[in-house]
C-alpha cells in the first residue's frame, strides 16, 4: 500500500482576532486530505502578521499570539508560531513557507547512511510537506495587482501547494482558471469544500467588540476573556492605530 | 428609560437540540442583544428546552443524552440554562403548552416574591402553584396587578420554525395564535425578507406583527444539528461547531450513527399524529 505523504498546514493572516472559523479552516483542510487517501495531515501551524504589515486596527502581534495559544488549548495537533510576528519588518508569505519548511526538515529524524541496512529495512518515511491554508478570499488576492510578485505565487503553488477552504461568495475553481500559473499548477492546489457555511470574520467580530455586543460562541471563551482583560478591540483603540 | 419600566424577558428555545450547537447558543446572544437593545426591554434568563423523545423525529436520540449534552454547553453561560419538564413529560407536549408552563411558573415566583409571610419564607417550603396564585390574587394590591413586574416568557427560534408554521396539521392554529398573540416570538434569521414576506401572507402573524421580532443574523452561522451528525458519521471534524465539552461528551458514548440515524424511522412525528387524529374525531362528531 502506498503510504501517505505527511502534510504540516501553515496559515498566515492577521488573527485580528482568532475566531472559530480560522480554526475550522485547519480542520476542514484535514478531513479534506485525508479524505483523498494521499495525505496524513501531521501538524498546524498558524502564524500571525507581524505589526509593520500595516492593516488598519490591528492588535500588537504579542496580543495576537496570546490569544491564538489560548484559542488552540483544545487542539492537539496545531499551534501557534511566533517567529513571523517576531521579525523586525513584515515579510512575505513564501518566505514564511521557506522558514517553516526548513524548521520542518532539520526537525525530521536524522537518518542513517544512504547504504546501511537498505535491503532489510522498510521504505524511508516520506519527506513531510508544507502547505499553505487559506480561505478562497486568499485565492482571489493574488490577481490584485502588486499585491503578490509572480515569482512568489508560482513558488507557493509549485514549490509548496496550497489547501484552500471553500468561502461564500467566492470562486475558487474561476480564480484558478483565471490565472496561468495557478492553472499550470492545479494539482497542487486543493479545494475543500466547508458543509457548513461559517462566516464569522474578524472584522465583525471587531465591531460588534466595539459596540458591547455578545461575541460568545464565535471564539473560544478563553479568547474572549483575554479581549477583556486587555481592553482590546474597544472603540478608543481602534481608531488611531494605523491610519494613513 | 430606567431599568424598573422595562418588561423583564425569558427566552425559551424549544427544539430537538440533537444535538446542541455553537449555533442554538448564538441565537440566544443575538436575541438577548436585540431585545435589551430596543430599550424596552431587558432579558434576564434564557432557557432551552429540550424536545421529549415521544416527538418521534427520525434520528432522536434519547433526551437523556440530549440534556446533557445542553447542560454541557451552558455550563459556562451565566444566563442560560437548560430546563427538562418538557423532555421528562410522557407524551410530546405542545410549545403553547411549554410557553404556559413557564410563564405561570414565573408567575407563581414572583408572587412568592411580592408576598412577606413568614409561613412562605421557610425554605423548603413547597406549594401547589395554583394555591400560590390564588393566594397572590387574594393578596394582590391594585398597585400590586400591573403585569409588568412579572416577567414575560417569549419564545425563541430560527426562521425555519417560522416558516414551520405553514406546514400542514404540524400546528393547531390556535396554538399559532397563542404562541404570538398571548407570548410572543423572537426570531433570528439571516433571510430578513422573507420572513417577513411570511408574516405578510399570515393573517394570524400580521395581527400580532408588534409581537413578533425579527433579529437580524449578519453572519451566516449555518451549524445545524443534521450537519453535525452528518459530519460524524462520516468521521468529520465538529471542533468549533458545539462546544468542546459537547464534542467530548459525543465521542465518549459515540451518540452519533448511522443506526441512531434510522431510529423513529416509518414512525408518524407526535404532532402530526396527534392534529390528523383530532381533526378526524372532530368530523366523526
Amino acid at each position: 500500500m502506498k503510504s501517505r505523504i505527511p502534510v504540516v498546514l501553515l496559515a498566515c493572516g492577521s488573527f485580528n482576532p482568532i475566531t472559530n472559523m480560522h480554526l475550522r479552516l485547519f480542520e476542514v483542510a484535514r478531513d479534506h486530505l485525508h479524505q483523498t487517501g494521499r495525505y496524513q495531515v501531521i501538524g498546524g501551524i498558524i502564524s500571525p502578521v507581524n505589526d509593520h504589515y500595516g492593516k488598519k486596527d490591528l492588535a500588537a502581534a504579542r496580543h495576537r499570539v496570546a490569544m491564538a495559544r489560548l484559542a488552540l488549548q483544545t487542539s492537539d495537533w496545531i499551534r501557534v508560531d511566533p517567529w513571523e510576528s517576531e521579525q523586525t519588518q513584515w515579510m512575505e508569505t513564501v518566505k514564511v513557507l521557506r522558514h517553516h519548511r526548513s524548521e520542518l526538515l532539520r526537525s525530521l529524524p536524522k537518518t542513517e547512511g544512504a547504504d546501511q541496512g537498505r535491503a532489510a529495512s522498510p521504505a524511508p518515511a516520506a519527506v513531510p510537506e508544507l502547505k499553505l491554508l487559506c480561505g478562497a478570499d486568499v485565492l482571489k488576492t493574488f490577481q490584485t495587482p502588486n499585491l503578490w510578485k509572480d515569482a512568489h505565487i508560482q513558488e507557493i503553488v509549485e514549490k509548496f501547494g496550497l489547501v484552500c477552504v471553500d468561502r461564500v461568495g467566492h470562486d475558487p475553481k474561476g480564480y484558478i482558471l483565471g490565472s496561468p500559473i495557478l492553472q499550470k499548477y492545479r494539482d497542487n492546489i486543493h479545494l475543500a469544500r466547508e458543509p457548513v457555511q461559517n462566516e464569522i470574520s474578524a472584522t465583525y467580530i471587531r465591531r460588534a467588540l466595539a459596540q458591547g455586543q455578545s461575541v460568545k460562541y464565535l471564539l473560544p471563551d478563553a479568547v474572549i476573556s483575554y479581549i477583556k482583560e486587555h481592553g482590546l478591540y474597544t472603540r478608543d483603540t481602534s481608531t488611531e492605530r494605523n491610519e494613513g | 428609560m430606567e431599568n424598573s419600566e422595562k418588561t423583564e424577558v425569558v427566552l425559551l428555545a424549544c427544539g430537538s437540540f440533537n444535538p446542541i450547537t455553537n449555533m442554538h447558543l448564538r441565537l440566544f446572544e443575538l436575541a438577548k442583544d436585540y431585545m435589551n437593545g430596543t430599550g424596552k426591554y431587558r432579558v434576564i434568563k434564557g432557557i432551552i428546552s429540550p424536545v421529549g423523545d415521544a416527538y418521534k423525529k427520525k434520528g432522536l436520540i434519547s433526551a437523556h443524552h440530549r440534556l446533557i449534552m445542553a447542560e454541557l454547553a451552558t455550563k459556562n453561560s451565566n444566563w442560560v440554562e437548560v430546563d427538562t419538564w418538557e423532555s421528562l413529560q410522557k407524551e410530546w407536549v405542545e410549545t403553547a403548552k411549554v410557553l404556559r408552563h413557564h410563564q405561570e411558573k414565573l408567575e407563581a415566583s414572583a408572587c412568592d416574591d411580592q408576598q412577606s409571610s413568614p409561613v412562605l419564607g421557610r425554605p423548603g417550603r413547597k406549594r401547589k402553584w395554583a394555591e400560590q396564585r390564588q393566594d397572590c390574587s387574594q393578596r394582590k394590591s391594585p398597585e400590586q396587578t400591573k403585569t409588568k413586574d412579572v416577567p414575560k416568557v417569549k419564545l425563541l427560534c430560527g426562521a425555519d420554525f417560522l416558516e414551520s408554521f405553514g406546514v400542514p396539521n404540524l400546528w393547531k392554529s390556535e396554538d399559532i395564535t397563542k404562541i404570538v398573540g398571548e407570548y410572543g416570538l423572537i426570531c433570528v434569521t439571516r433571510a430578513g425578507n422573507d420572513a417577513q414576506k411570511f408574516i405578510y401572507e399570515s393573517d394570524v402573524l400580521w395581527k400580532h406583527q408588534n409581537n413578533i421580532h425579527l433579529v437580524n443574523e449578519w453572519i451566516t452561522n449555518d451549524i445545524s444539528s443534521t450537519k453535525i451528525r452528518r459530519a460524524l458519521r462520516r468521521g468529520q471534524s465538529i471542533h468549533y461547531l458545539v462546544p468542546d465539552l459537547v464534542r467530548e461528551y459525543i465521542e465518549k458514548h459515540n451518540l452519533y450513527s448511522s443506526e441512531s440515524e434510522e431510529r423513529n424511522v416509518g414512525v408518524i412525528l407526535a404532532p402530526l399524529q396527534r392534529n390528523i387524529a383530532e381533526a378526524n374525531t372532530e368530523e366523526i362528531l
